[in-house]
């Protein structure tokens, strides 16, 4: 009866080979060329056999060797600050740096457990004056500090 | 003397107006984020790389270089006041740094990691001045073959001195070579891995790879912890060190600055590996190690004296070889290649301006560390007092809009996150993701090295044997990797990490 007793080197592994082979499967449509005359299929699919190998030593590995738990961790921070900053990205072009970075200072906030409303407000208000002051008026960057139906 | 032109060369660069404002700004934000604890500055480089587009090379070189160092002062009263490494470097900093704190010299502890650290940095500037030019020289006469097999040994050599599994630092490092090769081959014109989007035909930028995984998973990974912070503050007084104090400091800055200058030279060396090494070796050689955990002077000398020379050393390898040592350096490598500058032994010849100019600014840098580290620590305190939870959506905010200044695409936020999801499963698995990054940099390199070796070679895959440079790198490699799949070596290296941090 096989278990997995590491799950950190388990997943691991499984990740590696995952990687691995999905790399070596799509090089297989790029031209091999032989040693000589490498084409551009001939690296990547190396590289993708020796990920996959490494990965299936972690796999054996974690099956056979005892090892921690995965702390997975709450999920909220996660989702908060990199959904955050997908918001961001989607609208800065949009409704301008003022707006966006008000926004993303409020949702990316609420990862904490400790927020706060107010302190919060405060702080995307200030980073809002000081990233257009800085960004825009001093660095002269390429970005809208205003909405677009504003400006 | 060859090596005294070369830097006054250095010294006009290096003090022209613009170049000492460059410099500053660098070590300050340096010494901030090195405060900070939560932001290093692998993420920080990485933002600042876009906005370095517009300054000429030799001054975005030399405020990034000097972010790098700084961040190994600032690190250091983190350390010693909150018990927080500020920096991943100054782990073993909070073991005794922080008994000094709470034994009421909190002052002392600061004034003698500062001054190591001045020290450390004056002999490892003269290290970089001295031995890079013989090196440079010694790499010029490298061909492809030497090349291949010297990123080889480099990255070997990267996963032996890091902590951790070393099947998962390899596989690490493999991965990021893929990631590298991702876009138009250079030789076919193929695009390789673009899955048909037009963004994808350049390569994914190392800049999202460098935030996403280092600078996003943090911050997540940082939120899912919740602890107590204690910070003394209250009582730093006696900055002015006792000629005591001193005294039984010096031998262990000056180990430190030997150690760290050493270890970072090697690939995959540099500020964290050197603090260790140093702190291991300090206790060692004491003649009452009990009292190591409990406030010893030395073990917040040494140490800080060789993350420094470590951090600074870590530059030779960048500089004369073109091969990045650790994942800062391979942030370098990107600044370098912005700015349209290849980075390897000919930097030197064609662009002595900038080569002296940056071995020079990192001594004045030093000098204004130590100013802006001892009589102006009440500010950084001050600092420390801001909560995380102000603290994070700041450090996100810069991150976006450096990413999204690139090329103001949308594109390249997404891959941000996309590879901060990535870094912080990674770090749940424990797998080391600084391999990862310098695989990524060197990936193109290494397919195009091994493509032109075989090529003269035509086909034969001896030539890295038959070669005697190459096959001495190769030999080295192989023993590095047997060394470590030794068991006595292995356990003798767990130790070697374990100690400290169980220690912390």
């Amino acid at each position: 009866m096989l278990r997995i007793r590491h799950p950190k080197d388990f997943w691991a592994g499984v990740l590696f080979i995952a990687f691995g082979l999905t790399a070596f499967g799509i090089a297989l449509n790029y031209p091999l060329g032989t040693a000589g005359r490498m084409g551009p299929g001939y690296f990547p699919r190396g590289l993708g056999l020796i990920l996959a190998a490494l990965g299936a030593i972690l796999v054996i590995r974690g099956m056979r060797l005892p090892g921690e738990q995965i702390q997975w961790g709450s999920a909220r921070p996660l989702l908060i600050v990199l959904g955050s900053v997908v918001l961001f990205g989607l609208v800065v072009a949009k409704l301008g740096l003022v707006l966006s970075t008000i926004l993303l200072i409020l949702t990316s906030s609420t990862a904490s457990m400790e927020f706060r409303w107010k302190a919060a407000v405060i702080s995307a208000l200030c980073l809002a004056a000081f990233v257009v002051a800085a960004f825009v008026y001093g660095l002269k960057l390429q970005l809208p500090a205003l909405p677009a139906f504003m400006g | 003397m060859e090596l005294f032109d070369n830097l006054a060369i250095g010294f006009q660069v290096a003090f022209s107006l613009q170049n000492l404002f460059y410099a500053f700004f660098g070590v300050l934000l340096g010494t901030l984020i090195g405060v900070l604890p939560g932001i290093g500055p692998v993420p920080t480089i990485a933002m600042l790389l876009p906005i370095t587009y517009t300054l000429p090379p030799v001054a975005a070189l030399i405020m990034l270089a000097g972010i790098y160092y700084g961040a190994q002062y600032g690190g250091s009263t983190t350390a010693i006041l909150v018990n927080l490494p500020g920096e991943s470097s100054s782990v073993v900093t909070c073991i005794d740094g922080h008994q000094m704190a709470r034994q009421g010299r909190a002052g002392t502890a600061l004034s003698i990691a500062a001054i190591g650290s001045f020290i450390a940095g004056c002999f490892a500037t003269l290290l970089v001045a001295a031995f890079a030019p013989p090196l440079a020289e010694m790499a010029l006469k490298f061909g492809p073959a030497e090349y291949f097999s010297l990123m080889i040994l480099g990255l070997i050599a990267a996963v032996v001195l890091a902590s951790g599994s070393l099947v998962k630092a390899i596989g690490m490092i493999v991965l990021g070579l893929m990631l590298g090769i991702i876009g138009t081959d250079v030789n076919s014109g193929l695009q390789r891995y673009s899955f048909g989007i037009p963004e994808l035909s350049d390569g994914i930028g190392f800049v999202a790879v460098a935030m996403g995984v280092f600078g996003f998973a943090e911050i997540i990974i940082n939120l899912q912890h919740t602890g107590v912070r204690e910070i003394f503050t209250k009582n730093v007084s006696g900055l002015w060190l006792k000629w005591k104090d001193f005294k039984e400091a010096l031998p262990a800055i000056l180990r430190g600055t030997g150690i760290g200058s050493v270890l970072g030279i090697l690939p995959g060396g540099g500020a964290l590996l050197s603090a260790f090494a140093s702190y291991t070796i300090e206790k060692k050689m004491a003649k009452d190690p009990s009292r190591f955990g409990k406030g010893a002077i030395q073990g917040v000398a040494g140490p800080e004296s060789a993350n420094n020379a470590g951090a600074q050393a870590s530059f030779i390898p960048l500089l004369t070889l073109g091969i990045p040592p650790n994942a800062v350096m391979a942030l370098m490598v990107g600044a370098m290649t912005i700015h349209s500058i290849q980075p390897g032994p000919q930097v030197m010849t064609s662009n002595p301006q900038l080569f002296w100019g940056l071995i020079v600014s990192m001594w004045i840098g030093n000098l204004m560390l130590v100013v802006l580290n001892l009589p102006l620590i009440g500010i950084w305190v001050k600092l420390l007092q801001v909560p995380y939870r102000l603290l994070y959506p700041a450090i996100l905010l810069f991150c976006c809009i450096g990413v999204y200044s690139i090329q103001n695409n949308v594109f390249d936020v997404l891959m941000t996150v996309l590879f901060g999801l990535l870094g912080w499963i990674f770090v749940k698995l424990e797998c080391e993701p600084a391999p990862l990054l310098l695989g990524f940099i060197l990936g193109p390199m290494m397919e195009e090295n091994l493509r032109r070796a075989l090529l003269l070679s035509r086909g034969d895959p001896t030539v890295f044997l038959t070669r005697p440079l190459s096959a001495v790198m190769l030999v080295m490699a192989a023993l590095l990797l047997l060394i470590i799949v030794a068991p006595s070596i292995r356990k003798k290296r767990e130790e070697a990490f374990q100690e400290p941090q169980e220690a912390v």
